[in-house]
């Protein structure tokens, strides 16, 4: 209001004309007002911008940015975090190479993330698959099957630790029903990634499926109908129709089984604490038993970023490998 | 009235082939989801069974008799409502921020244009794929240098605001039409106004969104409050569940009941608000 009354009719014209074509430059000596107003605009709009965008993104970055520049420090430091912390270079990497109990850990997490992420991915698709249909009490199936998504890891773990108890668990009673001979479970050293493995499929289940399922109702009907009127059974449907159009949503919810599953700890500390004899240390266990429990924070924070840089190849192999195939999953 | 009439004039041949067509799906539905809420029903029942009787062998699954005295118990024994109470705060901050700054930002980055914005959002998408992991041990240190440590506060904190809840409000903010904010505008609203009194009433699904995700996170945390937290009175539940397991594993109806009070406050909110659960869980899947 009170700009366009300052504003002289030689100008305002000179405004419509920018309008039009919005590359001409006003002359700084020419129209020293009009230069100072639109400096100051883009200030206000500097200004509001950050004022908006500036807590959230500060707390975000100081949050992750900041410690994360500073566990690379930490990382070349042996620091017990009381006394002054020694440089030694990069002598935690190549001691963590060579550790037994960091191989263990790294062996274990790798092999579970290969046995689970298929079997999940397979297992989630097959059941949005039938959860998509529309029978009697399919609300009841999917309250059933999602529930246990919204249960925290250490109730699970807890409860897990009571239904596999080796004497009175629940598990072990369905075994003699069926006569099976009793199982160690959780205190099996050969049992315990396995049985884990299941603790988690319980818990995590639903994520995948729900994502499957949000896909498969965005797949149009007019393509089923086609399927089904070029005389397509049910499989052909699913294999021609179906499955293409899940593959975007595979390759992530695979990106993020993998690194989901690369992190799993809490699971661990509730149910095993990494035993029995080792057999159920994970890489984030290891990385929290180091730091947190025998204080060597410096290897602690190489494994970390080990875990990471395992994280990004993973990410970012991904995503070329989604690129280069023409599925667009991001 | 006119419907009833013709589905039961029109195809009584149809319902009946309905009927009789029994979806083989049921033979799978069925048993997987009762053994998906076997665990659950069993730690229901055994918080209810005296230790004498779970303790038996064989076990059996269903109690003879129940019995409240375990709530009792663990409500002398360890100060619950005090863990509830410190879990609802931690949540109840969390997603008041969440909403807050992360409404902001997401505005910011939809629409309003300032210098440095395409370099701030680049580095808020990358922290996305730092793990929390790498952070915790730099993150102790600095929250101890600030005293946050042993205080609700470092609970809290590093729930104020995800670059997860940034980028799902931006994505909401993009998609709805730009002539309200306009008008909204020539109405003399200011920057903040246009937010508040015609996008945000808009955007009460991602909102929702947004509040689910957080109390999942916040509420079920508990490697954040394990490393900063060891004074019992500043215990969120999930931390004081792990604790108590650690004092009193024989007792498991103590133990069930304090599982109990732990999980269900989330379980009722699934219930309740099932289909907000439901589509959290989708967005996070569809825009990663």
């Amino acid at each position: 209001m009170k700009n366009s009354l300052l504003i002289s009719d030689h100008e305002k014209s000179a405004r419509a004309e920018r309008r039009g074509n919005d590359v001409r430059v006003p002359d700084r000596d020419e129209r020293p007002g009009r230069v100072y107003t639109r400096r100051r605009r883009r200030l206000v709009a500097n200004l509001t911008g950050w004022s908006f965008a500036a807590p959230a993104t500060l707390v975000i970055l100081g949050l992750t940015l900041f410690p994360a520049g500073w566990a690379f420090l930490i990382s070349r430091e042996h620091w017990d975090g009381f006394s002054p912390a020694r440089q030694i270079g990069w002598a935690n990497y190549s001691n963590m190479m060579q550790d037994p109990d960091f191989r263990g850990a790294v062996d274990h997490t790798v092999m579970f993330t290969v046995l689970y992420v298929p079997v999940v991915l397979v297992f989630g698709m097959f059941i949005a698959v039938a959860l998509n249909r529309k029978i009697r009490f399919i609300s009841f199936y999917r309250t059933a099957l999602f529930v246990p998504m919204v249960v925290s890891a250490a109730a699970t773990g807890i409860l897990a630790n009571f239904v596999f108890d080796p004497q009175f668990g629940l598990a072990n009673n369905v075994l003699r029903v069926l006569h099976v001979s009793k199982q160690g479970f959780l205190t099996d050293p050969h049992e315990v990634m396995w049985v884990i493995a299941v603790i988690y499929l319980w818990s995590d289940l639903a994520f995948s499926v729900i994502v499957y399922l949000a896909a498969l109702q965005d797949i149009p009907q007019d393509c089923m109908e086609a399927a089904r009127m070029d005389g397509a059974n049910s499989w052909q449907q699913f294999r021609h129709v179906i499955l293409p159009s899940l593959a975007p949503v595979t390759v992530f919810v695979g990106i993020w089984e993998t690194i989901s599953v690369l992190q799993i700890f809490e699971l661990v500390l509730t149910t095993t604490h990494g035993g029995p004899l080792g057999a159920s240390q994970t890489v984030v266990y290891f990385i929290y038993n180091e730091a947190f429990n025998l204080s060597r924070y410096g290897y602690g924070s190489a494994a970390a970023y080990a875990l990471f840089g395992a994280t990004l190849i993973l990410t970012l192999g991904a995503f070329a490998y989604s690129r280069r195939s023409k599925i667009e999953a991001f | 009235m006119a419907d009833t009439t013709v589905t039961t004039a029109k195809p009584r041949a149809a319902g009946a082939r309905k009927k009789r067509r029994f979806s083989r799906w049921h033979l799978l539905l069925m048993p997987l989801s009762l053994l998906f809420m076997l665990p659950l029903v069993q730690m229901l029942l055994t918080s209810f069974t005296a230790n004498g009787e779970i303790n038996r062998f064989p076990p059996r699954f269903l109690p003879t008799s129940l019995h409240i005295s375990g709530y009792v118990r663990l409500f002398q024994d360890a100060p619950v409502a005090r863990w509830m109470l410190n879990s609802l705060i931690v949540s109840g901050v969390a997603i008041v921020s969440h909403v807050v700054l992360c409404s902001l930002g997401g505005y910011a980055y939809a629409r309003l244009s300032f210098r440095g914005r395409g370099v701030a959002f680049m580095a808020l998408l990358a922290t996305i794929m730092i793990p929390t992991q790498m952070l915790m041990i730099p993150t102790y240190f600095m929250f101890s240098k600030l005293g946050l440590i042993n205080t609700l506060g470092s609970a809290f904190v590093p729930f104020l605001a995800s670059a997860f809840g940034v980028f799902l409000m931006r994505q909401f903010f993009l998609s709805l039409p730009k002539e309200l904010e306009e008008a909204g505008r020539l109405d003399g609203l200011s920057t903040l106004g246009v937010l508040v009194r015609i996008v945000l009433p808009l955007a009460r699904p991602a909102l929702a969104t947004l509040a689910v995700f957080t109390l999942l996170n916040s509420w079920n945390d508990l490697l954040w409050p394990l490393i900063s937290i060891d004074d019992p009175n500043k215990f969120t539940i999930q931390l004081g569940l792990i604790n108590f397991q650690g004092a009193h594993h024989v007792d498991w109806q103590e133990l069930m009941a304090c599982n109990v009070v732990a999980t269900a406050p989330l379980i009722l909110a699934f219930l309740f608000a099932q289909r907000q659960f439901v589509a959290t869980m989708s967005m996070s899947g569809l825009k990663g």
